[in-house]
């Protein structure tokens, strides 16, 4: 369906959001399904519907300072039922990304450790090595003993491998590397 | 039938029980599976929230190297990895600009797609179905299974287009078919907590928590999953759940693909049935 929404009612920040991704933020209407089926709303500072509003709204500062950008689970339960078809899942991605790129502390602040050191891992490894990963992530946050039984108890039995792979490694360096290359241009 | 195979890096760590099971059981139907040679990771949980081209060409880059070869079907037996070669390849359908900038950076032209499938498709085909109750040696019927699907095997379905996305089924008739009566209960597709795990734990025990307790309150004695995520959230978390929220559950989680194994008489030391932190014993004793 074409909907028309006058330009002079369209934010700013809603407009570079559907520039750069191609999501449309102005259909919404509020109907706040995204909210009632999102597992982690409970823990969140604003809720989905709340975050699609204050985009409308041309709210920058407070969307990209939010804690929800960090708490969406990426469950895809709210793109999935939204009756707009607003992909908020893929909204949340692309205010992650704006955020970091735009320097914002994040106020959940393990979680983007975690794509960095998970990223790293890949990058270097190919594929994920677990304990190189767990040993990076408690380096960067500083949480040395935390989770230490479940793991070993997981090595007992045999669920974490002891030694990486660097099968591949050669071709997600040269990815990531033209990556990088692209996204600066 | 022959297949490449995709295992994903938890297939070679966490989720080994799934890998030898899912090995098990097709060799008993007669799927042949090829690891794809040199498969990278395929950016997981962390690639999307921090770059699009990135969460697109690792995965898009594996599709690559299995078309290369002129194989045109993969398994890809791991949830998260299923979902991000499913979407990889619906935004690169949707978005030809997106596709090209993808193409130059894995320096490949994308012409025959590849179809990619996840085991569930593939047992649940009506001929998968009825090849599997004929291997059937071992009577389960004693046992009450819920099977949980979780998040990504089925949404977002505009691109994922797995079974019925808000009340899947192919699950449940693979271990139907295998002599399981499975229950219905209202949380075949609800979140874990997924990624969450070692970052924000809080959420992952209070998500898992749920999925527990509603599996218990149908009176199901294990949990079939088929996602390593899942897996991961409800077994080896289960007991800091109980601890957290001072109850007991001792639901045993198993992949469907060990449910299906015991069914054909598949030794259980081959199946990995030991390699779970809630034991399975109570499982094993009901299988006559």
């Amino acid at each position: 369906m074409e909907v028309n929404i006058p330009s002079d009612t369209v934010s700013e920040f809603a407009e570079i959001i559907r520039e750069t991704s191609g999501l449309d933020i102005n259909v919404c209407y509020q109907c706040k399904k995204c909210t009632s089926g999102c597992p982690v709303a409970y823990a969140m500072d604003y809720t989905p519907a709340q975050l699609m509003h204050a985009i409308r709204l041309g709210l920058k500062d407070l969307v990209l300072n939010s804690a929800t950008i960090w708490l969406c689970a990426s469950c895809e339960t709210c793109a999935t039922r939204c009756p707009q078809e607003v992909d908020i899942t893929k909204v949340m991605d692309t205010l992650r990304i704006m955020a970091v790129r735009a320097g914002i502390k994040p106020k959940v602040g393990d979680v983007t450790a975690f794509h960095r050191t998970g990223l790293n891992n890949v990058r270097f490894f190919g594929r994920m090595y677990e304990l190189g990963l767990i040993g990076m992530l408690k380096l960067s946050t500083g949480q040395y003993t935390k989770d230490m039984g479940l793991g070993i108890k997981m090595l007992k039995k045999g669920k974490l491998k002891l030694l990486p792979s660097f099968q591949g490694s050669s071709k997600t360096r040269r990815i990531f590397s033209k990556v990088k290359e692209r996204e600066k241009a | 039938m022959k297949y490449a195979y995709y295992p994903g890096c938890s297939l070679h760590s966490t989720a080994k029980e799934y890998d030898r099971s899912l090995r098990a059981v097709c060799a008993k139907v007669g799927i042949e599976l090829e690891e794809v040679k040199n498969w990278i990771c395929c950016g997981s949980s962390w690639a999307h929230p921090t770059s699009k081209l990135l969460s697109l060409a690792l995965p898009l880059k594996n599709l690559a190297e299995i078309g290369k070869r002129g194989v045109r079907e993969v398994v890809v037996p791991c949830a998260e990895c299923f979902s991000r070669f499913k979407i990889a390849q619906h935004e690169i359908a949707n978005g030809p600009q997106l596709a090209a900038e993808v193409e130059g950076i894995i320096e490949h032209k994308f012409e025959d797609g590849v179809k990619v499938y996840h085991p569930l498709e593939i047992f649940s085909n009506n001929t998968g179905l009825s090849k599997i109750s004929d291997l059937v040696k071992k009577d389960l019927s004693e046992l009450k299974v819920v099977c949980y699907y979780g998040c990504l095997l089925t949404r977002p379905p505009k691109a994922t287009e797995f079974d019925i996305c808000e009340y899947p089924q192919s699950m449940d008739k693979i271990l139907q078919a295998v002599g399981i009566p499975t229950l219905d209960w209202s949380y075949k597709t609800d979140c874990c907590g997924a990624s969450f795990a070692l970052t924000r734990t809080e959420l992952v025990l209070k998500l898992s928590r749920d999925v527990l307790e509603a599996a218990k309150s149908v009176g199901a004695d294990a949990i079939a999953v088929a996602c390593p995520m899942c897996h991961g959230n409800l077994d080896t978390r289960q007991e800091e759940i109980e601890k957290e929220y001072q109850v007991t559950y001792h639901l045993p989680i198993l992949y469907f693909t060990q449910l299906m194994g015991l069914a054909f008489d598949i030794p259980v030391k081959k199946l990995l049935l030991k390699s779970h932190l809630v034991d399975t014993e109570d499982i094993l004793e009901k299988v006559r």
